[in-house]
């Protein structure tokens, strides 16, 4: 199967988007109750997370239907999809740590990944290990399991979509972006693969699969960047920051680890050149899903 | 383009007279918000108030910013001051949709935190619910901010005034200004006050804040009027309506002095500094450079 990495060509400056994907949708026949011959392949891979990822997707409510319907073969699923294996996907999308003393957690994701052009990995416990890196074992009934990792220290991960749990929203424009970076026209390939270039980044970081309240500190404050905008307040799912004189203060003992602070914050990444079709891009997304 | 993409720009000024009283330009964000909230058009604003939060070094921070959501005109007009210090406009973003329960949310902020409210919107990463409650996003200009710290240091060590006794900020004419309730003033020259900036404004961008719906600032205008960009499709119909409901007086832009080129020639100064300053922080140590947040990771 072809890897991201082929699919995927750096990317040259943007045009505005354009209708012509909307239409184009229109005539390539989406006729009711027919199957859509363009549809990709993408699965849910299941390691240690709390499910919490899989029901935001959910949460889009009509809008995950839509995509269901129009966009997207489900093809693996432990809920929902009637399949034992891994099968070969074009999106697999991987929820959870994996614990390394877990013999068939770590055979799955090395099979998701053989298995998969795109890897994302949703939610903070695949992307940073989350909460699951205060684990120390000794947990019914496996008290053995000690050593949780994010899906990055075992495998080519592609795309992060972090945060715990990650938003429906976020979850329905990395799987959209996907399927148009795959099936795309070259225009809307190159709008996708521009949107997805800072998630594929955090992916590729450094530091950011270690990340914590002082990574906001250490690659934000730490660099002078920080302008104290307080998305890092707002984005930090169990309120270890709170905003004094300004800049961002994080009661370290609450953060579990997810790196929505540093994600979110417009001095983490920020790309002007896409953020000013901003319009466009929400008109297409809500376009795409009427 | 330093200016950013816009339909329309003029110089306005509010009709409404308490408003104005209290403003510190035309009274555009105020009225706008006024107006959106009288009309339904949103449900609530996150709007910057005095602080209400404990004393600092023995008085009352009442020229510390602090955001808050408000619902009602009285509200509104109660925090209507520009204190040129850090007020983090996009925390209680997440708050206002979901705890306060706001579907059709105003906001307003400068450049730096109108960007946070849009990558919000494109990559809502923790905005759950975020992205389609934004319903009137207002951007006002800005060279820089101070932190507030900063402009105690200025006020009380540089012009000896308690920070407790001004009535009145002002940036303009190249001087920092301050007006003390007996009627007193003091200024120092704005290149004086340069080292107390937050560095965080030394490498951004934007200067009439170009991804809001609608931006306005006192620069370009007479006094007592502000320079308003309307730039998105919501922006145009909100101050079209708005318009048509006679909320404003507007002058066109190329009537005015000193008019749309001060704009522009400020605008380019503060973009071409801060680039520069980008490059600089790439080679800023030997052979080790500092972080671009707006290239690779
Ligand atoms: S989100 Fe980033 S820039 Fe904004 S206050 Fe937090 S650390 Fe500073
Ligand atoms: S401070 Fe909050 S948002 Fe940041 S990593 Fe910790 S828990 Fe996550
Ligand atoms: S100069 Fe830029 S970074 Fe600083 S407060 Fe103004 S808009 Fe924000």
């Amino acid at each position: 199967m072809q890897r991201i990495s082929n699919i995927f060509k750096k990317q040259e400056p943007e045009k505005p988007v354009t209708k012509k994907f909307v239409e184009k949708k229109a005539e390539s026949g989406m006729k009711e109750g027919k199957p859509v011959a363009e549809k990709i392949r993408a699965g849910h891979v299941h390691e240690s997370g709390c499910t919490g990822c899989l029901v935001a997707l959910a949460d889009n409510y009509e809008g995950i239907l839509k995509i269901l319907d129009r966009y997207v073969d489900w093809v693996y699923d432990l809920t929902l999809a009637d399949t034992r294996h891994i099968p070969k996907m074009d999106v697999a999308l991987i929820e959870g740590s994996v614990c390394l003393q877990d013999k068939i957690a770590v055979e799955e994701v090395k099979k998701a990944r053989e298995n998969s052009a795109i890897v994302v990995a949703i939610g903070s416990c695949a992307c940073t290990g989350n909460i699951n890196r205060f684990d120390r074992g000794g947990q019914a009934n496996q008290p053995q399991h000690e050593s949780f990792v994010p899906l990055s220290d075992l495998i080519d991960v592609d795309v992060f979509v972090p945060c715990c749990p990650p938003t429906p929203e976020q979850l329905r424009n990395a799987v959209l972006m996907a399927y148009l970076l795959l099936k795309g026209t070259d225009d809307q390939k190159k709008l996708a693969g521009r949107y997805l270039q800072p998630l594929m980044n955090l992916a590729k970081s450094p530091f950011f699969s270690k990340a914590s309240f002082n990574t906001l500190m250490q690659e934000v404050i730490n660099q002078g960047l920080c302008m104290g905008c307080g998305s890092c307040a707002a984005a930090c799912p169990v309120r270890a920051i709170t905003m004094e004189y300004g800049k961002p203060q994080g009661e370290r003992d609450l953060c579990i680890n997810c790196g929505a602070c540093f994600a979110q914050c417009p001095r983490g990444f920020f790309d002007h050149g896409l953020t000013e079709q901003y319009e466009s891009i929400m008109e297409l997304i809500q376009e795409v899903l009427k | 383009m330093v200016l950013g993409n816009y339909k329309t720009v003029v110089s306005a000024r509010s009709t409404d007279k308490e408003i104005l009283k209290g403003a510190q330009d035309g009274g555009i964000v105020t009225t706008l918000f006024a107006y959106a909230l009288d009309e339904d058009i949103i449900d609530g604003a996150i709007v910057a108030a005095p602080s209400r939060s404990k004393p600092w070094r023995g008085h009352w921070d009442i020229w510390r910013a602090e955001p808050r959501v408000v619902t009602t005109r009285q509200e509104l007009l109660a925090s209507q001051k520009t204190g040129y210090n850090i007020c983090p406009m996009v925390t209680p973003v997440k708050d206002a949709v979901r705890m306060h329960g706001l579907d059709r949310v105003g906001v307003v902020g400068v450049p730096c935190q109108i960007q946070g409210f849009r990558k919000a919107q494109l990559y809502p990463i923790a905005m759950r619910d975020v992205p389609d409650k934004l319903a009137l996003v207002l951007g006002i200009f800005c060279m820089e901010v101070f932190p507030y710290q900063s402009i105690v240091q200025l006020v009380e060590d540089h012009l000896g005034k308690k920070i407790d006794s001004v009535k009145k900020m002002e940036v303009g004419k190249g001087k920092f200004t301050v007006r003390t309730e007996r009627g007193e003033t003091a200024s120092i020259p704005l290149k004086d006050t340069h080292k107390y900036e937050q560095p965080g404004c030394h490498v951004c961008l934007d200067y009439v804040a170009n991804l809001a719906d609608i931006s306005s600032g006192s620069v370009g205008s007479p006094d007592g009027w502000s320079t308003v960009f309307v730039r998105s499709k919501k922006g145009e119909q909100i101050w079209n309506e708005a318009m048509t409901a006679g909320m404003f007086e507007t002058k066109p832009m190329d009537q005015v002095k000193p008019g749309l080129d001060i704009v522009k020639k400020l605008a380019t100064e503060k973009i071409t500094k801060n680039r520069k300053t980008l490059d600089s922080r790439a080679t800023f140590g030997v052979g080790k450079g500092l972080r671009n947040p707006y290239l690779n990771l």
